[in-house]
């Protein structure tokens, strides 16, 4: 399996996501955001980090940018588009995935581990994975998701929230909703689900010396999947 | 000629700056301030003297850059 992870200028995880999608079997190029064209790859990925400074909006400026209309295009062919972190509101701002991700609730940049539910597992990102409760790292200032009162019963509707904020037990309530995001989500995909959208960093979970396993399961089942 | 456009975040959308602000100016003795919503402020230079022309151009660049519209509007003033 490929998989090509794309680099803004002022993106800083995309070492970690190179790290983790080879630990787990994807053979991973690192493509710059002004190159032309994406090499052929079964996954693309968005990771987190301030592209262009956060300038604008976060994510505004990388929406715009060269490399972009490869991944739309790549994204409406089917192709499958993971964004983390900045990835999310880069994905937002391209129009790709509804909404947009606002300065979290309580004035902070918020750095720590939560834990979110997976809530639907019809799509290549979480079916068959084997945990339904992830121990995942955020680390953001404007992680706090929100959207329309329609968009968010079309989301709803359509089964495209893909993770929500939640206590340990998997419980949702407003104290481990972290950042303020409508309906504790973390993470939406689109209507066909091939793009995922999430605050949380898995690729930060992939050592248990280190960190929690969680991100494990999270790329082990992934590759599982797309094989 | 220069075109000036401001974009503000729509009413009911979350603005923990304009909170912060609000806040700080309630504690600097200006008790009366109720709501402070903090907004952008762009000055374009657009190569031509129409106006008409250069206001449209700018019309379609806070419709695709500027702002975001599903959180705010923008005025062309």
């Amino acid at each position: 399996m490929k998989s090509s992870v794309i680099i803004f200028p002022g993106s800083n995880c995309d070492r970690d996501m190179d790290v983790a999608l080879k630990k787990f079997g994807f053979k991973n190029e690192m493509v710059w955001h002004n190159d032309p064209k994406i090499p052929k790859c079964d996954l693309i990925v968005l990771p987190g980090g301030f592209s262009y400074g956060d300038y604008l909006r976060c994510g505004s400026i990388a929406a715009k940018s060269k490399i972009i209309k490869s991944v739309i295009e790549f994204a409406n062919s089917g192709g499958l588009v993971l964004g983390i972190c900045n990835g999310f509101q880069i994905l937002t701002e391209t129009g790709l995935l509804p909404g947009v991700l606002l300065q979290n609730k309580y004035q902070k940049f918020i750095c720590k581990n939560v834990h979110v539910k997976i809530n639907d597992k019809e799509n290549k990102y979480f079916k068959n994975i084997k945990k339904e409760i992830l121990e995942l790292h955020i680390a953001h200032n404007e992680g706090n998701y929100f959207c329309s009162k329609d968009e968010l019963k079309s989301l709803n509707d359509n089964n495209q929230i893909a993770v929500t904020y939640c206590n340990k037990n998997g419980n949702e309530n407003e104290n481990d909703n972290p950042n303020g995001a409508l309906g504790n989500i973390a993470g939406i995909f689109n209507k066909n689900k091939n793009i995922l959208g999430m605050m949380p960093h898995p690729e930060r979970m992939i050592d248990e010396y280190l960190s929690s396993n969680d991100g494990s399961f999270f790329f082990e089942n992934l590759i599982e999947n797309l094989k | 000629m220069k075109v000036k456009v401001i974009v503000t975040l729509k009413e009911g959308v979350l603005d923990p700056q304009g909170k912060a602000i609000q806040q700080t100016l309630n504690g600097m003795s200006f008790s009366d301030v109720k709501e402070v919503r903090q907004g952008k402020y762009f000055d374009i230079e657009v190569n031509t003297e129409d106006e008409k022309k250069a206001k449209a151009k700018v019309e379609e660049m806070c419709k695709k850059l500027l702002a975001n519209l599903v959180i705010e509007n923008y005025k062309i003033l």
